[in-house]
């Protein structure tokens, strides 16, 4: 949709993607689009872009519906996103389709938040954990029960008591356990993971925290971990970026992003967590007002400025782009919490 | 039964509750038949609560927390449910109410908040009118008076345009809003007690903090008592008086939320501190889990239920079920273990694992660096 001062192509700008080596994932001006009815339409993710280095892990966070799950499924060409590129080791998935499409999938993985539901009731977890290698046809019937048991053992699933069982037999721990051993069999170089430990009780939200970390050292994994909860995210996160409305707010890393916010509304994120010790402060402060605006009909200009209080006339009519603020924290603000380069253009 | 001996160190005073005191739990205990037999969901648990107070209840999937509740309220279906106990409300024994006697006191004295406002709505019903149902039932008002006292209790939870919203039907809104709308209703008839069950875990980080400062304002204003029950130890710091943790249906440890911090005895508590990710670690700081899985409440472990992932466990906790017994030095705490943090046993225990978990720590090649050592950290049982 087109607004007066504000073109349709202005997003929230690339300065904060990094030069091309070493860059496994780079995302650019990535915008999905949703029919919402009476030929209107939702972006539920609008012009953002970031990029991930090989074993790296960038957290995305967001309240519901910024968007944060729809990046991850449109990196996962689910499905191919209306506009923009996503660039997996230098090829271009939305440029392919079919069997091209097809053939990049096993380097390709997604964990889901419901462990239970994402694995076949009727199926045993052999059966389950083996089938992406028989869709590739990796290895001979030994081969692959060997690499079965080799998985399972390293997820924390004994194979012998495990593997001619159904998934209703375990637990939600257990059942991410086995999601976790399918998405690596096929030894991907990405993974999505999308709210894997949200379902979970905190003592096994640990132990799953913990067995990705080991996972990704054992298979050199690059992850994408989109979650709501920043404490979550800070524990597994080399960079993490903030997603409001379908737009990049912030992105940096944790230690930086956590300390000195630069975006308004990170720092309201940030106050809303409630602390495991009673002696902090509440900081009512800073506490959101307000609702989520409508994404079939967003704000102009920057999309937080209806919730921000220190929003300007600026911040209607002009949409703020990515800035450097410091090491490797870029804000999307024109009024940023922390001191800001006025204009940085690069790539 | 064994759980007679774990109550009668449980310090639940004996006699007539005092005025103060608006809800007085005693050896309250509830099983469900099943198919696989009988589950032991709420195992003896004792407390009383003084009206103006937040009581905490701290637990995981399975631990009894939601259970308690319910049956406080006498919310559980008769025919499958097996309770025993009593349960005092401002000075009348409330346990052995029939249904329609209950319903007198649902919504008037007592209410509750549940966790998903999505299913806690009548979906086919204006919100407006779920809220007057139960001031027309139980105050007796007139349509219009009823009317006027549910737009009122709209704007008190910050509802916008809550005229308008009046006639609105629940999908036409969003989590936050259906959550302010149950608490709306859970306020009309203004009841002395207030049980949040789980009442910000649908819901988004900020509109949960949203959720919890309107929860608190309008308990201050209301002088109202609230039972807040919830597995997250961050939601009950800042927002509890006191906090009762439980684990297998009882309670293992309870005191007042400073001294709950500041000083915990149970290793069960320690552990669940140690288990959430911390805002001011580092990245990649390695998280103290809970080894194992929580109890079968249909074939309780022997002795302490905690005690096949406890880190410190003694051939004593294999045996014998430890009473909740209330702190020599603070009697305010008490908590149910034989071997407390801080006791000589787990002391030397703690160092022995801190040692070997340092020395077991050596940095694998694709983590950036060791876990760092903290002292503090809770021992892990094997993941």
């Amino acid at each position: 949709m087109l607004r007066p001062g504000v073109s349709d192509v202005a997003g929230s700008g690339t300065a904060h993607l990094r030069g091309t080596d070493d860059v496994l994932l780079r995302v650019e001006n990535l915008t999905v689009d949703f029919p919402a009815g009476r030929k209107r339409k939702v972006s539920a993710v609008n012009n953002i872009s970031f990029d991930v280095m090989g074993g790296e892990t960038l957290g995305l966070v967001g309240e519901s519906g910024c968007g944060k799950s729809t990046t991850g499924k449109a990196i996962m060409q689910l499905p191919p996103p209306t506009r923009g590129q996503v660039r997996l080791g230098g090829i271009d998935l939305t440029s392919l389709r079919g069997e091209a499409l097809r053939r990049t999938r096993p380097k390709l993985q997604m964990i889901f938040q419901d462990p239970i539901s994402s694995l076949n009731p009727r199926r045993t977890v052999s059966q389950i954990v083996e089938e992406p290698l028989k869709i590739w046809n990796i290895g001979t019937a030994d081969e692959r029960r060997a690499k079965v048991v080799d998985v399972l053992t390293s997820v924390g699933i004994d194979p012998q008591a495990a593997a001619e069982r159904k998934p209703h037999e375990f637990s939600g721990g257990q059942c991410q356990r086995i999601s976790i051993a399918r998405a690596v069999i096929t030894e991907p170089s990405l993974i999505i993971c999308d709210e894997p430990v949200s379902a979970l009780d905190v003592s096994v939200q640990a132990q799953i925290l913990n067995l990705l970390e080991d996972m990704k050292a054992r298979y050199g994994l690059t992850l994408v971990f989109v979650a709501h909860d920043l404490a979550v995210v800070k524990n597994v996160s080399d960079r993490v970026a903030v997603m409001y409305l379908g737009k990049m707010c912030e992105i940096g890393d944790p230690a930086a992003l956590y300390s000195a916010p630069a975006h308004p509304y990170t720092r309201a994120l940030l106050s809303a967590i409630p602390l495991p010790d009673p002696s902090a402060p509440l900081d009512t402060a800073h506490h959101l007002g307000g609702e989520l605006p409508s994404p079939i009909d967003p704000p102009s200009g920057c999309r937080f400025r209806t919730r921000c209080d220190r929003a300007q006339d600026l911040c209607a009519q002009v949409e703020p782009q990515m800035r450097h603020v410091s090491g490797e924290q870029f804000v999307a603000c024109h009024f940023p919490l922390q001191d800001v380069a006025e204009v940085v253009v690069t790539v | 039964m064994s759980s007679n001996s774990v109550l009668d160190g449980a310090g639940s005073p004996s006699g007539t509750p005092g005025a103060a005191t608006l809800l007085e739990v005693r050896d309250i205990t509830t099983q469900f038949r099943t198919e696989r037999g009988l589950v032991n969901a709420v195992n003896g648990v004792s407390f009383s609560l003084e009206r103006g107070r937040t009581l905490g209840i701290v637990g995981e999937s399975g631990s009894g927390k939601s259970v308690l509740s319910r049956s406080i309220m006498g919310l559980l279906p008769r025919s499958t449910t097996i309770r025993s106990g009593q349960v005092f409300f401002e000075g009348t024994e409330i346990s052995g109410l029939n249904d329609s006697q209950y319903r007198k006191l649902w919504g008037d004295e007592m209410a509750m908040i549940f966790q998903d406002p999505m299913t806690a709505l009548n979906p086919v019903m204006k919100i407006g009118n779920q809220i007057t149902e139960s001031l027309r039932f139980h105050l007796d008002m007139s349509k219009s008076d009823a009317r006027d006292t549910a737009v009122a209790l709209l704007k008190a939870v910050k509802i916008p345009e809550a005229d308008k919203r009046f006639s609105s039907y629940p999908h036409e809104m969003s989590g936050g809003m259906r959550q302010r709308v149950v608490i709306a209703v859970a306020l009309a008839c203004g009841p002395k007690l207030l049980f949040a069950d789980e009442p910000t875990t649908a819901l988004d980080v900020t509109v949960q903090a949203q959720i919890l400062d309107l929860l608190a304002e309008q308990q201050r204003e209301r002088f109202m008592a609230m039972i807040l029950v919830t597995h997250d130890l961050g939601v009950v710091a800042g927002r509890a008086d006191e906090i009762a943790v439980m684990y297998a249906g009882r309670v293992v440890e309870q005191a007042p939320t400073d001294v709950l911090f500041r000083e915990m005895k149970m290793p069960y508590t320690e552990a669940l501190l140690a288990a959430i990710p911390k805002m001011d670690d580092p990245s990649h700081t390695r998280l103290s889990a809970i080894g194992g899985r929580p109890p079968d409440l249909v074939n309780p472990p022997r002795g302490c239920a905690f005690s096949p992932r406890c880190p410190y466990v003694q051939p004593r906790c294999h045996e014998e079920v430890p009473a909740l017994t209330p702190s020599e030095t603070t009697p305010s705490h008490s908590f149910a273990c034989f071997y407390p943090v801080g006791s000589p046993e787990t002391e030397a225990i703690r160092l022995d694992i801190a040692a070997r978990r340092l020395m077991s720590t050596a940095p694998t090649p694709a983590q950036p660096s060791p876990p760092p050592f903290r002292p503090d950290d809770a021992p892990t049982g094997g993941v």
